[in-house]
């Protein structure tokens, strides 16, 4: 082999690689992204029902439901909307009335929301960065998250 | 008064810094010995000084001194002394004079240590250095000044959030700077060469140890922040994704990919740009993991618009040292001739078959963490990109990246030949395909992919093996005589064999954990029994039990299997009054490579406590693995050749091996 055709080889196998790892990134985006919503985009923007979104905001003050086999019913809002979620399972040490929180999941034909995960990761320095944005938005931020963002969870460490 | 002291000391740390990063450079231009010659005194006085400002700041913390905010802000007197100790870098503006103290660690090591390196290069290597030492030190005093006092002095601080106060994560930042800091030799070393226009094989030799100690460090660092998330967030879970994760990992992909390249860079004089490319990458990463962690653009752009000081210092300064390096690279790389030719199929074909997909890998991370942040910078909207993006994009690489691994050790340099090698390959392929069957029919109606994927780790191991058992003479020699020559097989062969087996290891670990474990919730009282996974769980009862700054209530289980009692587990929710914050500990039993984890929800009014079981197989390999990876790199770095600042390679070319 020529020192030419050496070089076409590496360059032509690089290219293959890359090629290959651009395809993969954007299929994946396609399939795996969930877009964030507030209680407010859900009702603006009409997300259909089954359509897998992240909501985020506070937990409505007297709003949680708990009833057998750890299913749980909950209200969140962002002072405009509010929306009824459902959540089977334990929910995190910090889920309180009040306090931001992040569900995943899919509205049903009725409107509720079907969360099949909470977000664990925050505690009072750490209002998830997305509710902390749209409560800022919307005038209802409160507590001193922003002075303290270095202590989050593991953010604190590295 | 200590405080004081600290910060003073701290800013002649930065002025020394200046002189570092001025004098020995213009020495190694005029070619003054003299000039040259003061970059070792400044870099060990530049330690010694971060030094005192470091050892002042833990005083405070030991010492429960609250007229410094930092220590009120994340201290409490009630403290146990080790987080106390830990507090002081669990914080950012500790952990910054954690990260300076660390880098002028490493400069001062290279002072001391780097005493066969050529003056010119030693003397631009510990300026460059500085730099980053002097922006670094700039930053502290500039934004983030960890001595701050407070007047009036608060009588009792707000104590170290909760979930920090853990032994994991005790030693978890310091390993982790290590290795993130660490690779700021090799990028000073990268632009050394670059600014003397000259680089040869002798530089892969000095920079691979340093690399190869800061990959160790990375290494453990990321294996034990993994296991510190996997016991205290209490669901379970090892790896997230999470962009604090990527941030560790994405510059342990590139230097695993520079440990390799400098080895073909060493040994055969080619690929110099590339490594030195690499080099600069590596470290570039460090600090935009920095940048991402220390920002707050994570955890809320709100903070980063509102208080920017920070995050735009910090961008700053990754546009100049990034931006800086490559412009320099683009400059001065087509100086560095190039040589070692090679073709496509031989050992150093697949050692850049192995960076193309380390680096591709990095790149999806890279999308993956930075895509977000990016479109909800331009368009406002928010996405989060979880692990069903990584899973379907760095997956696959790094799967075809692992089918790889054992060819290359087998290749010969120059020019391989790969029919031959895939024929030495076949016992290891063999056992691989029975294992894969075995597995499959074991967990039959189970994941189809699994057993590929445990068929492919097993592939790695074995073939890590074959190569190693070739060279040991094992089948063709009597035993013992084998087992002489396995012995006196050069450290950084075993070093291979073990970095690969451990990959492996991993890689099963993983697939256990993910495709084989199982989950159950459930509402319990005492006197309830639940099972899985052929376990019985038997709720004993709950207890409260006082600790030094916490109130536990501690649930206790008694664990059969088959009748018998093999255990008693005891997971607890811990409070801390001082954050009115609580905290699930979870409680852990091994059995054998597997775990049973046990983490508790909420108590109930009448008394019912939630509680979820997993049942998790083969996961401690996922952390055995990484392990044995690091004692393949710490024998690696033993090795007589790559000895820290060995003058020449002892075996010569008769040791051409590769050293990973």
């Amino acid at each position: 082999m020529t020192r030419k055709q050496r070089r076409l080889v590496l360059i032509g196998s690089s290219l293959a690689v890359l090629v290959l790892a651009v395809g993969l990134m954007l299929t994946a985006f396609r399939d795996s992204i969930v877009f964030f919503n507030s209680p407010t985009d859900v009702v603006e923007k009409q997300i259909a029902p089954g359509a897998r979104i992240r909501l985020g905001g506070l937990v409505k003050e007297g709003s949680i439901r708990r009833s057998d086999n750890l299913q749980v019913r909950f209200e969140v809002t962002d002072g405009r909307n509010t929306i009824p979620v459902a959540y089977q399972g334990l929910l995190p040490d910090l889920f309180r009335e009040g306090q931001g929180v992040v569900t995943e999941g899919a509205l049903d034909q009725a409107g509720l929301f079907k969360a099949d995960s909470v977000l664990a990761k925050h505690d009072e320095n750490y209002m998830p960065r997305e509710v902390a944005d749209r409560l800022k938005q919307q005038g209802h931020w409160k507590d001193d998250a922003g002075k303290k963002t270095g202590t989050a969870g593991k953010g604190v460490v590295q | 008064m200590t405080p004081e002291i600290g910060h003073y000391a701290l800013v002649l740390a930065f002025a020394l810094g200046i002189f570092q990063g001025c004098v020995p450079l213009y020495g190694a231009q005029r070619n003054d010995p003299v000039l040259m010659a003061t970059a070792v005194p400044t870099a060990v006085a530049q330690f010694v000084f971060i030094g005192i400002a470091f050892a002042a700041l833990t005083l405070a913390y030991v010492g429960s001194d609250f007229s410094v905010v930092n220590v009120f802000e994340n201290s409490h007197s009630l403290k146990p002394l080790i987080y106390k100790i830990s507090g002081v870098w669990g914080n950012h503006e500790g952990s910054m004079l954690l990260w300076v103290l660390i880098l002028a660690l490493f400069g001062a090591l290279v002072a001391i240590f780097g005493g066969n390196l050529p003056l010119t290069l030693k003397a631009n290597v510990l300026s460059v250095q500085s730099w980053i030492a002097v922006a670094f030190i700039l930053f502290i005093l500039a934004t983030s000044n960890p001595f701050l006092r407070l007047v009036p002095t608060p009588a009792e601080g707000r104590d170290l959030n909760p979930l920090l106060q853990d032994p994991g994560l005790a030693i978890h930042p310091p390993l982790l700077y290590v290795g993130y800091v660490g690779l700021s030799i090799s990028f000073s070393f990268a632009i050394a060469a670059l600014i003397e226009g000259r680089i040869d094989a002798a530089w892969a030799r000095w920079v691979r140890p340093w690399t190869l100690l800061a990959w160790i460090f990375l290494t453990l660092g990321i294996a034990m922040g993994s296991y510190w998330a996997y016991y205290t967030l209490g669901w379970g879970g090892w790896w997230f994704w999470d962009p604090v994760e990527n941030a560790s990992f994405m510059p342990w992909l590139i230097a695993t990919a520079l440990l390799h390249s400098a080895v073909v860079m060493e040994k055969r004089n080619a690929l110099k740009i590339w490594t030195i490319l690499l080099a600069i990458l590596a470290f570039s990463l460090s600090l935009i993991g920095t940048f991402l962690v220390r920002s707050g653009v994570l955890t809320s752009v709100h903070a980063f618009a509102t208080d920017p000081t920070r995050g735009v210092f910090i961008l700053a300064l990754l546009i100049v040292f990034i931006g800086g390096a490559l412009a320099l690279f683009a400059w001065r790389a087509p100086l560095l001739k190039q040589g070692g030719l090679f073709a496509p199929v031989s050992r150093e074909g697949a050692l850049v078959l192995n960076n193309l997909f380390l680096v591709t890998a990095c790149l999806t991370v890279f999308v993956g963490t930075l895509y977000p942040l990016a479109l909800e910078a331009l368009t406002g909207e928010k996405i989060s990109v979880g692990a069903p993006f990584f899973n379907a994009t760095f997956g696959p690489l790094f799967l075809m990246l692992l089918l790889a691994v054992p060819f290359g050790p087998l290749l010969a340099w120059k020019r391989g030949d790969l029919p031959g090698v895939a024929q030495r390959l076949m016992a290891a392929a063999g056992v691989a395909l029975v294992v894969m069957v075995a597995t499959y029919a074991i967990a039959w109606g189970g994941p189809v992919l699994a057993p590929v994927m445990i068929g492919i780790a097993v592939f790695v191991i074995a073939g890590a093996l074959t190569d190693f058992a070739e060279r040991a003479g094992v089948g063709r020699v009597p035993l013992g005589t084998s087992v002489r020559r396995a012995a006196g097989l050069p450290r950084s062969a075993w070093g291979t064999m073990l970095a690969h087996l451990g990959l492996g290891l991993t890689l099963i670990g993983i697939v256990g954990e993910t495709q084989f474990g199982s989950e159950r919730i459930a509402e319990m009282k005492p006197g309830q029994t639940m099972a899985i996974a052929g376990y019985d769980f038997h709720f004993d009862g709950i207890a409260v039990r006082p600790g030094p700054n916490y109130r536990d209530q501690v649930a206790t289980f008694t664990v059969r299997r088959g009748g018998d009692v093999i255990g008693v587990m005891a997971p607890s929710k811990r409070t801390f009054p001082a954050r009115s914050t609580t905290r699930t500990e979870a409680a852990l039993m091994a059995r054998g490579f597997s775990q049973l984890y046990l983490s508790l929800g909420d108590v109930s009014a009448s008394g019912t406590l939630a509680v979820r079981v997993y049942h998790k197989p083969l996961v401690l390999l996922i952390w055995l693995g990484t392990i044995v990876m690091v004692i393949g790199g710490t024998l690696s770095l033993t090795d007589r050749r790559l000895r820290v600042g060995a003058p020449k390679p002892a075996r010569g070319k008769a040791a051409m091996q590769p050293a990973e």
